[in-house]
């Protein structure tokens, strides 16, 4: 077998593999904590496929979505005009470097304080911890900006406006991506964290439930819903990055 | 001044120094605030002003409690981050320099890689109680993620040339293995330790806050369902300073360990 | 046209100060082709900044057509040596050579023949869809003057253009140059080091001295047109000229350069 098709072999049948050993392990084992994994995945089918779907998923997901959209518009806003300005940018970053390096599950209480448990918590908690690491990208991709091209467009005199939509932000995009990734999975530690804190509904919230209540099945396919979450949302995110920086790509591979 | 990117108009400009700008920006978000807050625009309920944050902070400097939620909060943060350092790294390791290995297992890792460690926290109340053995679990698996990969990367960055001249030089395997690899993998290293911290100190908070473990998380929520706002915000600062001497501790590390490196050295093009 | 008028650069304050340009002064006539040429370091670049309105002087003043220079103008365009930074790499070639035409007021139709003639006055029809990156270095360069060319500008200031790529395309390079100034009737002011470039493609040859700079001297190049890479290097003229320019650069005359220059 060559060595390619060897490769692409383990790399297909070790995740079967483990699954399976998986399988049969709790399904022997009798452990408390861990559940046969088919007892598992028939309660996912049996919660989650549709039946706590609009009660618990759609109000979290729509948290998330929420919160995250605010933090992109803040942060890219704040950022394009701080990587504009080197004097607000010099003045800002200290107050924003203490600011991001407050943990956010801190900040929780702060909401909760001035939220109350309602949605709004939930969303201001997930917008302030996604829009630091979006807000400081956002400043490095603009700062960064290639000199030559802002030199190109002073001497074609293209106008503020279309020198920001045309310009700056497709040369800072690959940098603003970057931060809009790490936001993306800090997005959704945060919304579990709000629900496991001050919540009536959503996935977190379940998941913290089933385990007060002893149902551990469903607390692990809680658990398993987290997780395929997650990677949908980072499998998504991939491809509309590679869609848009496509030119990227390529420009890299071409250079050098 | 950088003659090459002034305008060709001239702009009037204040005569502020450059290296006092850093300190203006905080003096003039924490005038502001203040202002805003002794005006009335903000309720003196949910946000005090900045001098009695300050006061509450001082105040709080002098409680024994203070220093041992400090304490509980370092504890698990660091046993946490060194059990995570004590897996990642030589896992990492072989992971990234076996290639059977590395293929095996990286749809394992790609999967489990966005996965929320927080989605853990019940089913470390479960396992541990509420204790620190649950902060210290949650820690770990958070912490171990980023390093672990972080640590992949930089063993598969292996650069050839390296290799082959020592190889060429025909010192042993192991010695080789030991210099040019390890030495090729420690900025990644360094770098994922830094991300790795962080995410650390998240979780232990976080275990602090939902599980109610000692530390600064438990006593922010303490200090905001007692209606002590003052002190909560004195917390949670003292929480952003922990958070921003550890991140500096690491980025200072990371910047020596960069600088040498030669893959960081620019060729002259 | 353009009139350079006692420009003087200086970088720093007080001690320590370096004076990177003490006195340049010359003119550019309507349709000539002026190159500038000089050691390295002597601050061409600079110059050509300034000239463009990207840099401002700390004395003296650069004038077009009677209106000061201070900020880019209208009429005037700029290509820069680094071709691969100057292009955008997420707009195709045409969005590229189009964008600069985005605000002026041409109708959409006509924007889209002015960038197709561009692209096909410099040898790169049907190229259009492609992304710069995808384009060898000399086609990119390419991309760059048809940019400049499509926003009819009538006068081009050309950075050392050619610097980055090979002899061989550098020559074709050189003779698209001159027929576009023959066709379109362009000013052209071309900074190069390379002197056997700056002779056969300039009516005039500006030659700077090393730093402090200041104009050298200004040469007159009477060789025929058209030029040709073969037939006009092997006359007599040609190297003189070339051997001229090459002792003022390498070999400069000490006493020439302590005396005021006499601008044209």
């Amino acid at each position: 077998m060559s060595r390619r098709a060897l490769l692409v072999t383990v790399e297909i049948a070790t995740p079967l593999a483990v699954l399976a050993i998986i399988w049969i392990w709790t399904a022997g084992a009798e452990s408390y904590y861990f559940p046969p994994l088919a007892d598992v995945l028939s309660a996912f089918g049996d919660t989650w496929v549709f039946e706590r779907f609009t009660s618990d998923v759609v109000p979290s997901v729509s948290r998330l979505a929420a919160g995250y959209a605010l933090a992109v518009v803040l942060g890219m806003s704040l950022g394009v005009v701080l990587g504009q300005q080197r004097t607000l940018r010099r003045m800002a970053t200290p107050v924003i470097e203490f600011l991001r390096a407050i943990p956010p599950p801190a900040l929780v209480p702060f909401a909760i304080l001035v939220f109350g448990v309602e949605n709004d918590a939930k969303i201001f908690l997930i917008a302030i911890g996604c829009v630091f690491p979006i807000l400081l990208n956002t400043i490095d991709g603009v700062a960064g900006v290639e000199p030559t091209l802002l030199d190109t467009t002073r001497v074609y005199r293209i106008g503020r406006l279309d020198r920001l939509r045309y310009v700056v932000l497709p040369a800072a995009a690959p940098q603003i991506f970057a931060g809009m990734r790490t936001s993306l999975s800090l997005s959704l530690i945060l919304m579990v964290i709000s629900e496991m804190v001050a919540s009536t509904n959503g996935i977190g919230y379940f998941i913290l439930q089933s385990q007060r209540s002893f149902a551990i099945t469903e607390m692990w396919s809680g658990i398993l819903l987290l997780g395929l979450l997650g990677y949908l949302f980072n499998a998504i995110f991939t491809l509309v990055e590679r869609r848009i920086l496509a030119w990227h790509r390529g420009a890299r591979a071409g250079a050098g | 001044m950088s003659a090459t990117a002034s305008p060709a108009r001239a702009a009037p400009r204040l005569r502020v120094p450059d290296a006092a700008l850093p300190g203006l920006g905080v003096l003039a978000v924490l005038a502001a605030l203040e202002l805003v807050v002794r005006a009335g625009l903000i309720s003196g309920r949910f946000f005090p002003p900045p001098t009695d944050i300050f006061s509450a902070l001082v105040r709080q400097l002098g409680e024994s409690a203070y220093w041992s939620a400090i304490l509980h909060t370092l504890e698990g943060w660091a046993i946490g981050l060194a059990i995570a350092i004590a897996i990642a790294v030589p896992v990492g390791l072989a992971l990234g320099f076996s290639e059977i290995l590395y293929h095996a297992t990286r749809p394992i890792v790609e999967f489990l890689r966005p996965v929320p460690s927080v989605a853990l926290v019940p089913l470390a109340i479960l396992v541990y109680g509420t204790g620190l053995q649950s902060k210290v679990f949650l820690v770990a698996f958070a912490a171990t993620w980023p390093l672990l990969i972080h640590t992949i990367y930089g063993a598969r960055d292996l650069d050839p040339v390296q290799l082959e001249t020592a190889r060429s030089f025909r010192i042993r395997r192991t010695d080789r293995i030991l210099r040019v690899t390890l030495m090729g993998a420690v900025p990644y290293i360094v770098t994922g330790l830094r991300i790795a911290s962080a995410t650390a100190l998240i979780l232990a908070v976080t275990a602090e806050l939902i599980i109610g473990s000692e530390g600064l998380g438990r006593s922010i929520n303490i200090a905001r369902q007692g209606g002590a706002v003052d002190e909560m915000y004195a917390l949670i600062v003292t929480t952003g300073l922990l958070g921003w001497a550890l991140n500096s501790l690491f980025a200072v590390g990371e910047r020596r360990v960069l600088h040498w490196h030669p893959s960081q050295r620019r060729e002259a093009s | 046209m353009l009139t350079v008028s006692h420009i003087s650069k200086t970088y720093g304050t007080g001690e320590q100060a370096t004076q990177a340009i003490a006195d340049v002064s010359f003119e550019v006539g309507r349709e000539e082709f002026v190159c500038i040429v000089g050691p390295s370091g002597c601050g061409k670049t600079t110059l050509l900044r300034i000239m463009s309105g990207l840099l401002s002087a700390s004395g003296g003043s650069v004038e077009l057509e009677g209106g000061a220079v201070a900020a880019p103008p209208e009429r005037m365009a700029l290509v820069f040596q680094d071709y691969s930074r100057s292009l955008f790499p997420w707009m195709t070639v045409a969005a590229n050579v189009d964008f600069p035409l985005r605000r002026k007021a041409i109708a959409k139709g006509d924007r889209r023949q002015a960038v197709e003639e561009a692209l096909a006055s410099v040898g790169l029809e049907g190229f259009g869809a492609r992304y710069p990156w995808q384009l060898s270095g000399g086609m990119q360069q390419r991309v760059a003057i048809a940019r400049g060319l499509a926003y009819r500008p009538e006068i081009l200031l050309m950075d050392e253009p050619f610097a980055s790529v090979d002899a061989q395309t550098r020559a074709d390079l050189e003779d698209l140059v001159l027929r576009l100034r023959h066709d379109y009737g362009v000013t052209i002011v071309f900074v190069t080091h390379d002197i056997d470039e700056s002779v056969y493609l300039a009516d005039r040859v500006v030659i700077l001295s090393s730093r402090p700079t200041i104009v050298q001297e200004t040469l007159d190049v009477p060789l025929p047109r058209p030029r040709d890479q073969v037939t006009t290097k092997e006359l007599a003229e040609f190297a003189q000229l070339r051997a001229h320019v090459y002792r003022a650069i390498k070999r400069p005359d000490r006493d020439q350069l302590d005396q005021v220059p006499a601008t044209r």
